[in-house]
């Protein structure tokens, strides 16, 4: 019977102790290595190249975490999940972060134990089409098949908006974004649904990349941005401020290039910015130069967007949104001080 | 705690009577084992309500929704086929319906035609004519050796994606359709007066069982053989056949017609379904193939023999000497093939086939996060329907097996 009640206390104890955790910050200091979780591959936002190395928006946003925390952008590990398994990665610590282009929710920030820090691309969702079928609007896909990604929020703007049309489609719902390309390229959809960042990125994965055309209609509101871990204050704060340094530098003129020059400057915005005076990383517990190793290493946020989907890429895409709040968009970060 | 129950057990059959009084209650060996074993109970219950409490004390401290209540909520979301009536406004309990119908659909069929055919290749492995038995060697080594989820997308991307578009269907007429979104069938439309035309099919079959038992009497007694199949062919295409036209010929189809972008109307196999099901029938069947023939050779040659000098045909031979005696050997092993080929069902998900898996262990998890209680849900359904099929197996197992007099 002691054996017994020996072994019961010992699995308390063994279960109860793994309740208590380290805080995320120091898990990551002490593994030396940030665990990113990313997308199977969508080019743009998280794509791993030839040699393996990935590249993209939503790497970027790791890189820099890394940089503030490790000074180190390339002490990432990338996790890619499909969209089914990325909230419970998350949620069982498997990764530090989430930055796979999720739409910020009310059900997932408020039920999924986990919090969305802060939005850096604002999408919608959109359609592509094959050329050969002449479509011009939306409005004309009656009765069509869709393509489309499970667990995705555009599964339920689609039945949505063909509701509120009074339209009808099919859904042919696949588990990655390579198998919904495919499906579309044999033939077995009329239309490939996804935010329209994704629609551009998919559509140059295709064979003949001119054949298929983006609607112009824009379904929803896609708000995406790194997700963290409910109950981590610290944690969620390091990762929101790394996105707010960048876009931050984008508008004080910082840039990867010229960081060094400006630690010379004189404005007291772009001092504070790069740990030279004010409340430096204390507050996050990082050291001074946590947004200088941001932007020396990975970049302001216009260059990280320009870069990864916008002129210097295949993608294209123009700011709009994602402008900065005095450039027309509506990308604005509140002042490090 | 094993082997404290062991102990408790084994002392339990050492148990002297010869000092019945003396000794105290607990050094009883049947006081002591029904102690210790009641003490393993509750030790154990205790340990998975503490795992359960446990669980559920953290997940509402992460913030994260528990219960069953999502159960309720509006769905809102596409399934391209369901077996019952469903839209986005139903709930994720009857997403949850129909993903297993789906799942039983596809299983079911797949057993089926995995079956036939395993039993098709099984003898054909075992046939006198060099050509078809090399043949279906080469059936079975190719399929049996390659990854399972490898032939689905074989089956899916090069094959059935051949097909043209809807535009340009293959047809039958302007009735049947084959294209790159399915196969497109007509549809029965019953009008009244059908319910005759049903009861004479039943009243057919009937007739044949009847007509079987009363045959099988006869030859037991004179040794007459009566023509049980011909008359049963003709008794149960016959009879309904009558009643259609006596009743005015109540039976209409829908056409599938091409409106828009896709075909409307009449039964739609969506190619996910025929891509699944064919390379779950032909995988399964080249393992089943193997079974049939261990079975077939498990029966002594003398079998043949012997029955050879009573003089059967070869056809008869292996109806009625050697398969009833094969089975013995088969079934058991079937009943791990079905289960294989019902868990198998679940890769589905890789081709976007609307399983139980993709619906509610996919789309409804990932839209309700409830990670543990819906893959408690999918799990319980997996582990009913194995259940259930290693049931029925055994009893049929146990029914089919030697019984010495």
């Amino acid at each position: 019977m002691k054996k017994l009640s020996f072994i019961m206390v010992a699995v308390f104890f063994m279960i109860s102790a793994s309740l208590a955790s380290a805080s995320t910050l120091e898990e990551v200091q002490k593994r030396d290595v940030l665990q990113c979780g990313v997308s199977t591959g969508l080019p743009g936002f998280s794509n791993p190249d030839e040699k393996g190395n990935w590249t993209g928006l939503d790497v970027d946003a790791c890189r820099a975490v890394a940089a503030a925390v490790l000074h180190d952008a390339n002490k990432v590990k990338f996790v890619p999940l499909t969209a089914k398994e990325r909230f419970t990665a998350l949620q069982s610590g498997e990764i530090d972060i989430l930055s796979r282009n999720t739409t910020w929710t009310l059900t997932r920030d408020t039920s999924l134990g986990l919090n969305f820090t802060h939005t850096d691309y604002y999408d919608g969702q959109g359609f592509m089409v094959s050329k050969k079928l002449g479509v011009k609007s939306a409005k004309e896909l009656d009765g069509a098949a869709i393509c489309i990604q499970s667990g995705t929020t555009t599964e339920l703007n689609l039945a949505d908006y063909f509701k509120q049309n009074k339209m009808k489609y099919q859904a042919v719902v696949f588990d990655t974004s390579d198998q919904t390309v495919k499906g579309f390229e044999a033939g077995r959809c009329d239309v490939l649904t996804s935010d329209q960042s994704q629609l551009y990125g998919l559509r140059i994965k295709l064979a003949k990349p001119e054949d298929a055309v983006v609607l112009p209609e824009i379904i929803s509101k896609e708000p995406l941005g790194p997700v963290v871990r409910q109950g981590d204050d610290g944690w969620f704060n390091i990762v929101k401020w790394t996105i707010f340094a960048m876009i931050d530098a984008e508008e004080m003129g910082v840039t990867s290039k010229n960081v060094d020059e400006m630690k010379k400057s004189t404005d007291p915005n772009i001092r504070r910015l790069l740990g030279l005076e004010g409340i430096k990383g204390k507050g996050m517990n990082l050291s001074d130069d946590w947004a200088y190793q941001i932007i020396k290493q990975v970049g302001n946020y216009g260059e990280v967007f320009e870069r990864n989907v916008g002129q210097g890429s295949p993608l294209k895409i123009k700011r709009g949104l994602n402008a900065l709040w005095n450039k027309g968009g509506i990308q604005y970060a509140p002042p490090i001080r | 705690m094993g082997a404290l129950f062991f102990f408790a057990l084994f002392d339990l059959h050492m148990a002297t009577v010869e000092h019945p009084q003396k000794t105290a209650w607990w050094n009883n060996a049947h006081n002591r084992a029904l102690l210790f074993q009641v003490l393993l109970a509750i030790g154990v219950s205790l340990f998975f309500a503490f795992i359960a409490n446990n669980t559920i004390h953290n997940l509402q401290q992460r913030g994260i929704s528990t219960g069953f209540a999502f159960l309720k909520q509006k769905a809102g979301f596409g399934i391209i086929q369901h077996l019952i009536p469903y839209t986005e406004n139903d709930t994720y309990g009857r997403t949850f319906i129909v993903g297993l119908l789906n799942t039983i659909l596809v299983s079911a069929l797949g057993i089926i035609c995995a079956t036939i055919l395993g039993f098709i290749i099984g003898v054909a492995r075992l046939s006198s004519n060099w050509l078809v038995s090399k043949l279906a060697g080469i059936y079975i080594e190719t399929f049996r050796n390659l990854p399972l989820l490898l032939q689905i997308f074989f089956w899916y991307f090069a094959v059935l994606q051949a097909l043209p578009s809807p535009r340009n269907s293959l047809h039958i007429g302007e009735k049947f359709f084959l294209n790159i979104r399915g196969v497109y069938l007509p549809s029965p439309i019953f009008q009244q007066g059908f319910g005759w035309v049903a009861g004479a099919f039943i009243l057919a079959i009937l007739a044949t069982i009847i007509l079987k038992r009363w045959a099988g009497k006869r030859q037991e007694e004179t040794g007459e053989q009566f023509p049980v199949f011909w008359t049963a062919t003709g008794l149960i295409l016959l009879l309904p056949m009558v009643a259609y036209f006596a009743t005015g010929r109540p039976l209409s189809w829908e056409y599938p017609v091409l409106k828009g972008f896709n075909f409307q109307g009449g039964i739609t196999i969506i190619p996910e379904l025929a891509a699944l099901l064919i390379a779950l029938s032909v995988y399964t069947a080249s393992l089943i193939a193997e079974i049939v023939r261990s079975g077939i050779l498990s029966v002594s040659h003398g079998q043949t023999e012997a029955a050879a000098a009573l003089g059967l045909r070869p056809g008869k031979i292996l109806r009625l000497v050697i398969i009833p005696q094969a089975m013995r050997v088969i079934i058991p092993q079937m009943t791990s093939q079905y289960l294989n080929l019902v868990k198998n069902s679940s890769l589905a998900t890789a081709i976007g086939y609307p399983d139980l898996v993709s619906v509610f262990a996919g789309t409804t998890l990932n839209q309700t996060g409830q990670a543990i209680e819906v893959i408690a849900m999918t799990m319980a359904v997996y582990l009913t329907i194995s259940l259930t099929i290693s049931f029925f197996m055994n009893w049929y197992n146990a029914r089919s097996q030697l019984r010495e007099r």
